[in-house]
Parts: structure tokens; C-alpha cells; sequence
């Protein structure tokens, strides 16, 4: 009895305690606010108020001088092309467990930049490393390697790499040299051998859709130019949209996850994971890690597979990445 | 001895005999089908080469690398012979002087042909870029050709002045043009100081620039990750094969030359058993560094090498390959090796072994790496997998080659193939010599 006395004791006054701090400091905000909503501009209260301005230091502004704005649009979208999109760093991540070979990235792809050549900039390559290990289905995409090799031996600056991991084409510059083409090891590189046949009436629709970046290094393709180098751009276009790129959403297997490296995330349209995490958990690895070209894309190993390998046969053509008009 | 007149009489330009019109005109046909076809590449664009997305670079790049290689003759024989004071030089140096400066200038041309988009070129000047190699020989090559030209040049003068004393009568017209490019030469001696300082000096110029222009054409390969290009030799492999291309080329200009002008007191055995000696010597380098490129990587069989070394000792390349260093190399080290192997005939047949060699030596550095990516070739047409010329890239091509011999043939008619002033003086100091002696 006596021991049971004591412990309800102590609980009330456990919980007494923590009531009245509770108490203490809600009635304190409290003051705060209804001080501050009672000040007026020209009351010279002394209330200083801590802020974080955008490049990241902490200032003091009197409460007074505090209004409220809308979030601004214009300010995100304003991005020097070659510079990129500010704090953001692009990363994709390839489940290659996933992938069956149903070309769907290919194909939105190849619509949505308008490619008719002969060369696909997003490949699904038949692969076996050797005869005793099992074959498998990889996608590539141009890597937007960090140390990017083609970038380092463009003359004139036409391909040019940004501070939010995009590799770019600017086409009104390029010589047509194709050194780059030479340097990439991923053979990731298209050439416009002659002049593209892109549709005409299609792509000038699109052209004036987005007027305002028109014949844009953001959006390859939008036109491909006769005696220039294309490739994968990752679609900022879409990006700034909002949306995530076109082989992201088109694939119906989830093999893609596109995000954010700083953010640690990385989304392929239906879940959201952690990049650190699933890249720790599936052991992310990178193509030809050895070379040091430091790629952007993630591929998860093709382990536990969700569907055969033999599914995806009936969709390989070997010699044919872009589907011609009959 | 021979006197002055007779030396003038031999050595003065002469007009063209019908075997010269008839292979002018030839060259002249050759260069107008290759114009033809340029002027069609640039309206219809590269598609009508056979260069793909693999094959990224065909023979408008080995061609040039080849152009590039065979100016390396004026770095070789002029400066080398000129600073080691070889007197057995006096004969050749002009001609070597000549193809490498048309080489040269060709292989800018090519370069520019291989560019998809030349309305451009002038992106390379304003949007230059310091670390690519390709600004590297934005540099070089303009250089070299300066070069080039001068040591052609400085030397002319005193001959040009002759020239324009000979043709004053007969050529008025003609007399003056040699009157304007001779700068006022009269030979005395304040000019003739000032002009051997300057040869001197563009001699001991040439030989680093050349170097540079040789490595800096092995860099724009070995600067990429490539299969069989991606090699710590290129340079030295590169500097040592222009050395046999360049003096390859001299042996069969020479040889002609002296055939159809005539020269056979000017040039000699004696000329005929230095070049061929100088030859073997490059061979044998170039032969090593061969070894080097390939045997080492084959040891190894790193698996991608390996592929890539299969396709060309037993592969599609292997007769090309093998004809290259059996017949562009170990024939001519052994035949040369012989003092019978070293007269003019079997020479020149040598030379032109080597020179061959030479082409397509290039050719098989850049297109079997090219068809060698690290990850398969799929999704792509099959005729992408394999490369060969289109009569496009063969019409212009030959275009090429054929204006640089035309560029030889023109600087041949109206220049002093074998240096006037230069003989008449070696002349006079053998008579003096003998003079002294009785």
C-alpha cells in the first residue's frame, strides 16, 4: 500500500511538472504572438527576428520590417543554361532486376525528341558478361559523367557540363568534329549524318508550345541539326515542368528512378525511395566505375529478378533502335 | 669540273615536257572529281561518306594523320642534316623542303574536310578551349606550315636572284616576279649573315615544333579511352613513323625527279646510299616501337585488347596489317640493308613499299579501334558494323594527294629543284681546294 501511495505521488508530480512547462511555454509564445500581431509598422518595437537569407547566412531583422510574399516562380526558372539548375544535382538509378526489354523508354524517347535516325539515344543492350553468367537486359542513357571525357576534348565548348550534373549539346556551336563521339566510352553519342527528317509540321507545333526555349541545349533534338553531335539530354525540359524524363515515365516496370542527389531521393514514378539507402541495400554500382569518368547513373545489379530474361526477347532487334515509318 | 653556266643550264626551272602537261592535267581532272564530290558532301552532308556512329572517323582522319606524318620529312632531313653539317644534304634538301611544306598545308586542308560543319571553323578561334587536343593542333599546324615555308624560303633567295639575272632578257615578265620574291638580294655579305642566322635559327625552330606536331596527332588518340589507342607509346610510335613516311616520300620524289630532269650528276649513288641507309634506321626505330604497341598488349590479352589485336593478326585486317610490316617495313630493312639493295631502281621500289605502308598503316590505327567500343554495337543498321570507304571519301582523298603532288609539281616547275647558288659554291670550293693541294 505504502509503495503504491509513493509511485501515484510521484506520477502526479511527474505530470504536474510537465504540464506546468508546458504551460510556461505555450503562454510565452503565446505573448509573442499577440505582442507581435498587436505591433504596428510604426510602433518601434525591439523584436528582432532571425532569417536565413538565400545564400545562406543568418541575419537579424527587426519583426516590424517582416512581410509575408508570395513563393516566387520566376526566381527558380532564371538559370544561366550553362550553369544549370541552382543546388540540384540529377542522378538516376537502373534497376537492371527490373528491366524486360519492353522498349517503352526508347520509344517515348525517341517521340518526345523527335529522333528519326538510326541511332536511339536510350539503348537497351543485350548483355552477358560471360558464357557461364546469366544474361541480362541494360538500358543506357548518356551517363552525365562528372569527369565527362567529351566534354574535356570539345574544341570549341559546344558540349559542356553544368553544375546540376547535365551534360549538354549546345548544336548552334558544334564543328562537327565528333571527338567527343571518339572520347565517350559508353558510345552514348549520336551524329546527324545528313539532315534530319524530323516531321516538320510536328516539331514546329512543339517549337511553339515552348516558344520561350526554343532550339534550347535543354531540350536535344527540338531540331536536331545536320553536322552536329546529340545524345541524351535528361530532360530539364521536363524538369522544369515538373515532370520527371520521358523514360522515367514511360517505362510500365518501374526500372528507372530519377531524383536529386542532394535530396537522397529518387522517385520512378510510383515510389519514392532513399538514393543512399537503395543504393547501400541492392550494392549500386556504376559502368565502367575504372575509367574515373564518375557517371550519374546508378545501375542496381540484375539479382531476384521479377521477370525472365527470355521475356524480353521478342522485342530485341538487333539492328534497329528507332522505329521507321512504313 | 662542272663550270657555272653548265650548272646554271642544268639547274634552272624548265618548262613542262608532254609527260608533264599530260600528268598536270591528270592531277588537275583528279582534284576537280574531288571537288565535285566535296561540294556534294557539303550540300547532302557527311551521309555520303561511309562514316556512322561507330565508325566514327574514316580516312579523311587517316589521311590526314598521313599528310601530317610525311611533313615531318623537313624537320628530318633539313634540320638534322643542316645542324650536323652532312654535306651530301645540298641536293635533297630543297626537294624535302618542298613535299613537307605541301604536306603540311594538305593536312590542314583534310582536317577541315573531316569537319561536319566548316561554316564553323571559326568556333575554334573564338569559342577555343585550351584542353582539347584538336586546339593543340589549331596551334601547331599554322606554325608548322610557317616554319616550313621559311626554311623553304631563306635558302631560295640567293637562287631567286639568280634566277631573275637569267630570265632578264629571255622572260621579262618572269624576271620580275623572281625579282620581287628575291627581296633585293646581291649576296653581300651583311645579307648573307642575316640569312644564314635566320635558316639557322628556324633550323633549331623546326626540329621542337616538329616533335610537338608529330605527338600532339598521337595525342588526339591516346587522349581518349579507346582500345588500341589509349597507349603511353603513341608519341614516340607517331614521331618514328613520320619519320619513315617522310623519308619514304623523299626517296620516290627524288628518284622521279631525277629521272625526268635529268639530275643524274647531281644526284648520285652516293645520295641514293645515305637516304637508304637513313631509311633502314627509321624502319628499324619505327619497327621497334611497332613491337612495343602491339606484342606487349597481346602478352597482357587484357580481353578487349585481345579482341581487338585477333581482328587484326588474323582477323578481317590481317592482310592489310601484315602487309604493312612485312612489305612497308621488313622488306625494305632487309633489302636496304644490302649495298645492291641501295641503287636507285630497287630504292625507289622500296620507297614506294613504304610510303604505301605508310597510308594504310594509318588507316589501321584509326578504324578497327573505332569499330572496338566497350559496350556492343546493337540497335544500329549491320553496315554499321564495318567500315569502308565510299567513292566519295575515295574521290576526295585521292583529291587531296593529288594536290599536294600538284603543289609539289608547280614549286618543282618554277623553282631550283637542287639549290644553284649553293652547288656552284660547293663547286668552287672543291676547285679552290684542289687548287690549294697541287
Amino acid at each position: 500500500m505504502e509503495n503504491n501511495n509513493n509511485s501515484s505521488r510521484r506520477k502526479f508530480l511527474d505530470k504536474g511538472l510537465k504540464l506546468g512547462l508546458v504551460t510556461a511555454i505555450g503562454g510565452l509564445g503565446l505573448s509573442k504572438i499577440v505582442s507581435q500581431l498587436n505591433a504596428k509598422p510604426d510602433s518601434n518595437s525591439h523584436d528582432k527576428m532571425e532569417l536565413m537569407t538565400t545564400d545562406g547566412t543568418l541575419i537579424q531583422v527587426d519583426s516590424t520590417e517582416v512581410h509575408a510574399m508570395d513563393h516566387s516562380q520566376e526566381h527558380d526558372k532564371k538559370y544561366n543554361v550553362r550553369e544549370g539548375i541552382p543546388n540540384r544535382k540529377f542522378v538516376m538509378v537502373v534497376d537492371l532486376a527490373k528491366c524486360k526489354n519492353a522498349l517503352s523508354c526508347q520509344s517515348a524517347c525517341n517521340k518526345h525528341h523527335y529522333i528519326t535516325g538510326d541511332n536511339a539515344w536510350v539503348k537497351v543492350y543485350k548483355m552477358q558478361e560471360s558464357k557461364d553468367t546469366a544474361p541480362y537486359w541494360m538500358p543506357t542513357t548518356c551517363q552525365h559523367c562528372d569527369q565527362p571525357a567529351c566534354v574535356t576534348v570539345c574544341p570549341v565548348d559546344a558540349t559542356f557540363k553544368r553544375r546540376d550534373g547535365l551534360v549538354l549539346i549546345d548544336n548552334t556551336r558544334c564543328i562537327g568534329c565528333r571527338f567527343c563521339m571518339a572520347a565517350c566510352p559508353y558510345s552514348t553519342r549520336v551524329f546527324n549524318w545528313s539532315e534530319p527528317d524530323q516531321g516538320e509540321i510536328t516539331l514546329t507545333m512543339d517549337m511553339e508550345q515552348h516558344q520561350h526555349e526554343a532550339s534550347s541545349p535543354e531540350h536535344a533534338g527540338v531540331p536536331s541539326v545536320k553536322g552536329t553531335v546529340d545524345k541524351c539530354d535528361f530532360c530539364p525540359h521536363a524538369i522544369d515542368n515538373g515532370e520527371l524524363p520521358h523514360c522515367v515515365t514511360a517505362c510500365p516496370n518501374g526500372v528507372f528512378y530519377f531524383g536529386d542527389k542532394y535530396e537522397d531521393t529518387v522517385t520512378n514514378g510510383d515510389e519514392t525511395l532513399r538514393l543512399g539507402k537503395l543504393l547501400e541495400d541492392k550494392a549500386g554500382y556504376r559502368l565502367m566505375e575504372s575509367l574515373g569518368t564518375e557517371p550519374s547513373i546508378y545501375y542496381l545489379p540484375p539479382t531476384d529478378r521479377l521477370v525472365d530474361f527470355e521475356d524480353g526477347i521478342e522485342n530485341y532487334n538487333e539492328f534497329q533502335s528507332v522505329e521507321k515509318p512504313e | 669540273m662542272k663550270n657555272y653556266d653548265k650548272i646554271l643550264k642544268d639547274l634552272t626551272p624548265r618548262k613542262f615536257n608532254k609527260l608533264g602537261i599530260i600528268w598536270t592535267s591528270l592531277l588537275i581532272v583528279v582534284i576537280i572529281a574531288g571537288l565535285i564530290a566535296y561540294i556534294d558532301q557539303l550540300i547532302k552532308g557527311q551521309v555520303v561518306t561511309n562514316m556512322r556512329d561507330y565508325a566514327l572517323w574514316g580516312i579523311y582522319i587517316s589521311n590526314f594523320v598521313f599528310f601530317v606524318a610525311t611533313s615531318f620529312v623537313g624537320t628530318v632531313i633539313v634540320a638534322f642534316l643542316r645542324l650536323t653539317h652532312k654535306g651530301w644534304r645540298t641536293p635533297l634538301v630543297r626537294i624535302a623542303e618542298i613535299i613537307s611544306l605541301a604536306c603540311i598545308i594538305m593536312a590542314g586542308i583534310t582536317i577541315m574536310i573531316d569537319m561536319a560543319r566548316p561554316d564553323r571553323l571559326l568556333n575554334l578561334f573564338i569559342h577555343a578551349r585550351l584542353q582539347s587536343p584538336i586546339t593543340w593542333d589549331v596551334i601547331i599546324i599554322p606554325t608548322y606550315i610557317v616554319l616550313s615555308f621559311l626554311l623553304l624560303y631563306f635558302p631560295l633567295l640567293p637562287d631567286l636572284a639568280i634566277l631573275k639575272k637569267y630570265y632578264k632578257e629571255t622572260k621579262p615578265k618572269l624576271s620580275k616576279w623572281y625579282g620581287t620574291f628575291a627581296l633585293n638580294w646581291t649576296g653581300s655579305k651583311v645579307q648573307k649573315a642575316i640569312q644564314t642566322k635566320s635558316i639557322k635559327t628556324i633550323a633549331y625552330l623546326i626540329i621542337p615544333v616538329g616533335f610537338i606536331l608529330q605527338t600532339v596527332d598521337a595525342w588526339l588518340f591516346s587522349t581518349t579511352y579507346r582500345v588500341g589507342w589509349s597507349s603511353t607509346n603513341m608519341g614516340a610510335y607517331f614521331i618514328s613513323g613520320a619519320f619513315v613516311a617522310g623519308v619514304g616520300a623523299l626517296i620516290t620524289v627524288v628518284y622521279v625527279i631525277r629521272r625526268t630532269y635529268k639530275l643524274e650528276d647531281y644526284i648520285t649513288y652516293l645520295h641514293f646510299d645515305k637516304m637508304g641507309r637513313l631509311l633502314v634506321l627509321a624502319c628499324l626505330i619505327y619497327l621497334y616501337f611497332n613491337i612495343n604497341e602491339y606484342l606487349i598488349p597481346a602478352f597482357l590479352a587484357d580481353k578487349e585488347e585481345e579482341s581487338h589485336l585477333r581482328l587484326l593478326f588474323f582477323g578481317k585486317y590481317a592482310p592489310l596489317f601484315w602487309f604493312v610490316i612485312i612489305g612497308g617495313l621488313i622488306v625494305p630493312i632487309i633489302v636496304l640493308t644490302f649495298k645492291k639493295g641501295r641503287k636507285p631502281l630497287p630504292m625507289f621500289i622500296m620507297a614506294l613499299l613504304v610510303v604505301l605502308g605508310s597510308w594504310w598503316k594509318r588507316y589501321l590505327i584509326v578504324t578497327p579501334t573505332l569499330l572496338h567500343p566497350f559496350l556492343p554495337i546493337q540497335g544500329v543498321p549491320e553496315s554499321w558494323r564495318q567500315y569502308f570507304p565510299s567513292l566519295h571519301e575515295w574521290l576526295i582523298t585521292g583529291a587531296t594527294l593529288a594536290m599536294a603532288l600538284l603543289i609539289i609539281t608547280m614549286l618543282f616547275r618554277y623553282l631550283p629543284i637542287i639549290p644553284i647558288q649553293r652547288t656552284a659554291d660547293e663547286n668552287e670550293l672543291l676547285k679552290t681546294d684542289k687548287n690549294t693541294e697541287s
